[in-house]
């Protein structure tokens, strides 16, 4: 009995785990093609770190994005509360001579807010999401205009110190480069997207509110027959995600430093792309936190190279677009031959039942 | 008397915005229905929201059709229609003198290349059982970039009488053209539903593929032929678009259009999630938006200020229309309707 237990569980979770497998093992040949074709930049280890570095935000924003995307919503307003909080953080900082400590609770705070609004009237007032969250977005971009219109440079000398702040991996750089002595370096970003990482990918797997999201996702009827709160497990999805926005926000002005109208524009789309490469499905029910960071990479190491063949910046957009193509295809494709498969093979009944519970 | 409700009931919410806003206009000037002649067409408030709202109207017919049969939404519409409009435009500057004929013609031809897109998107979305809106993410991601190539440079003029008058007035006309282009679309749409059993497969695919599919319906092939709909649709609003504007901005036609035409869809009174449809409320609700847009400019709100009030309205808007608040209006009201017989 324990034993069929264990393996129905391990069957209903693979389509998760599958999409997962499948987004690393592309990107891992992803990055060998990197390596084989571009070995001077992409065989150093800093390249990596960099991929880290300079787009921890959109790597962050990803985490709550999924997050929403596994409990079944949509949030396309994480980019422009992002924004906003870069520019609030900015405003704080230099006009009015904030702390550091203050400027992180604030962002989190902006976040924790647009989080608990698009939350309370998407879940309690069952509005659909993606308009809530769309005026989310236009609400973000009018307070960004209003709160300050020019660009704004930190200048506060705590701050610059921290935007500059690296951290050295001397025994990396030497085992690398083989005698010359170039170190590792590594932005604080990078470890807050770890932390995060750890903490999101352990919530969503191992905590009760984790598979309560998952639950809802995959069918929010059945999660209220069985006693979930539905209602209140789609509100903390929310939330969650808006203080990932707040925090991307602040890492995004940890790295540049100022702030300006057009930052983390259209990261939304960029966040919602990564996250399906990551093997989230926007039905919702469907995905693994751990995916979050390898779709994001996929989708950069992508740019990279098509950066580092020189293409012209029209075609990279092309040929992003196509990447993505191919992908989604693949993934498609991968998911309906199993679904065939499941359907000839004669099923023992265990197996039957959990394929009639995946749905 | 209650089967008239029920068919309007729907529309209460865009008609009753928009009674608000007219008010709201009003209340700030009196002089809101004004209509002036300028060189023979008719100008003021009303008639450029006709003007302004015209292609958002089209898409929001498209857009319609694809959430009610696909339960998902197209994001690339904006991106569509920008290429085949760069494609007529290629067609006409590549013939030389634009005679009615050159235009026909690029027009057939941009209409040929939205289709064409429509079958991109509703391949995938159809066969390959991807979700809309991600099959449409990958065309927005490069569907500028291909509109930019086909035009060459930076948004090619467009400098001929016939774009001119197809973009403002036909000279002894007084209604601006596209907004006779529009009103001669939702006829043709109207036929088209009014004809055919279109409306029936696709509010069956919508409320259940499954069921549709044992019924006989092959939810496909209806949903394919949504997306070869929303591609016309964005061909048309392309053409009218750039007609418009007199030349061919490759990176700003039609930006973020997909937003305002789903927000349509849904003040519209129609569901997101796939199902019955009316496209007389998207309709409505299209207008509504372009009112909004141009009342907010009416009322001289700093610009910077004008997204976080649309945000205010629409956050209100759909509180009023949520499910919970509608469910307990009609308790309020039954409570007092039983009070009343005792």
């Amino acid at each position: 009995m324990a034993s069929e237990k264990a393996i129905k569980q391990k069957a209903r979770l693979s389509n998760s785990n599958l999409l997962f497998l499948i987004a690393s093992v592309i990107f891992v040949l992803m990055y060998l093609f990197a390596i084989i074709s571009y070995p001077g930049s992409f065989l150093q280890f800093q390249t990596f770190f960099d991929l880290f570095n300079l787009n921890a935000p959109l790597i962050i924003m990803t985490f709550g994005l999924c997050i929403v995307m596994i409990g079944g919503g949509i949030d396309i307003s994480i980019g422009s509360v992002c924004g906003l909080v870069t520019m609030a953080c900015a405003v704080y900082l230099e006009k009015r001579s904030g702390s550091i400590a203050g400027a992180i609770l604030l962002s989190m705070g902006i976040g924790i807010l647009f989080g608990i609004l698009h939350g309370y009237l998407i879940a309690y007032l069952e509005i659909q999401p993606f308009i809530i969250t769309l005026s989310g977005l236009f609400l973000a971009q009018g307070l960004l205009t209003t709160l300050h219109k020019n660009p704004l440079n930190v200048t506060m000398p705590a701050f610059v110190n921290l935007r500059d702040f690296n951290i050295v991996i001397t025994w990396l750089g030497t085992r690398n480069r083989l005698g010359v002595f170039i170190p590792c370096q590594i932005k604080p970003g990078t470890i807050i997207v770890a932390v995060l990482l750890v903490i999101f990918a352990s919530l969503m797997k191992w905590s009760r509110f984790g598979r309560n999201v998952y639950a809802v996702g995959g069918n929010s009827h059945s999660a209220m027959m069985l006693g979930i709160n539905v209602k209140r497990t789609k509100f903390i999805t929310y939330v969650i995600s808006g203080l990932t926005a707040g925090i991307a926000g602040f890492v995004y002005i940890m790295t540049t430093g100022a702030g300006n109208i057009g930052n983390a524009a259209g990261a939304e789309m960029k966040a919602i792309a990564s996250a399906i490469m990551g093997g989230t499905l926007l039905n919702g029910g469907v995905g693994n936190l751990l995916g979050a960071p390898i779709g994001t990479l996929t989708l950069l190491v992508i740019n990279e190279l098509i950066r580092a063949a020189g293409v012209q910046s029209n075609f990279q957009a092309i040929v992003s677009g196509l990447l993505l193509y191919l992908f989604i295809i693949l993934q498609s494709i991968i998911m309906s031959l199993r679904d065939r498969k499941r359907f000839t093979v004669a099923l023992p009944p265990w197996l039957h039942l959990s394929g009639k519970g995946q749905a | 008397m209650r089967k008239l409700m029920k068919n309007v009931s729907h529309l209460v919410l865009p008609i009753s915005v928009m009674v608000l806003l007219i008010i709201i206009n009003l209340v700030k000037g009196a002089d809101y229905f004004t209509i002036t002649m300028i060189n023979g067409a008719l100008y003021g408030n009303i008639p450029n929201i006709l003007f302004g709202a015209s292609e958002l109207v089209i898409l929001s017919i498209g857009m319609t059709l694809v959430t009610a049969a696909s339960r998902g939404q197209d994001i690339s519409i904006g991106e569509s229609a920008t290429i085949s409009s760069a494609v007529f435009v290629w067609f006409v500057l590549r013939s030389g003198e634009a005679t009615p004929v050159t235009i026909i013609v690029g027009f057939l031809l941009s209409c040929v290349v939205g289709l064409g897109l429509g079958a991109f998107n509703g391949i995938l979305v159809s066969i390959f059982k991807v979700q809309p809106m991600v099959a449409s993410l990958i065309l927005f991601t490069g569907g500028r970039s291909i509109a930019f190539m086909i035009d060459g440079k930076l948004s090619p003029i467009l400098a001929n009488d016939i774009s001119n008058r197809i973009g403002t007035v036909i000279p002894g006309i007084p209604i601006q053209t596209p907004v006779i282009l529009t009103v001669v679309f939702i006829a043709l749409f109207a036929v088209l539903l009014k004809t055919t059993t279109l409306r029936l497969y696709v509010e069956t695919v919508g409320i259940n593929p499954n069921a549709a599919r044992l019924n006989g319906i092959n939810p496909k092939k209806v949903i394919f032929l949504t997306f070869l709909i929303m591609g016309f649709c964005s061909a048309v609003a392309g053409f009218i678009a750039v007609n418009k504007a007199g030349r061919h901005d490759s990176v700003n036609l039609l930006k973020n259009i997909m937003m305002d035409a789903i927000l349509a869809v849904a003040i519209g009174g129609n569901s997101l999630g796939g199902g019955t449809f009316s496209i007389t409320g998207s309709i409505i609700g299209a207008y509504t938006i372009e009112m909004l847009n141009r009342t907010l400019l009416r009322l001289e709100i700093e610009p910077a200020m004008i997204k976080v009030f649309k945000a205010i309205f629409i956050v209100i808007l759909m509180v009023v229309a949520s499910p919970v608040v509608r469910d307990f209006i009609k308790k309020v009201l039954d409570r007092n309707r039983t009070r009343k017989e005792e």
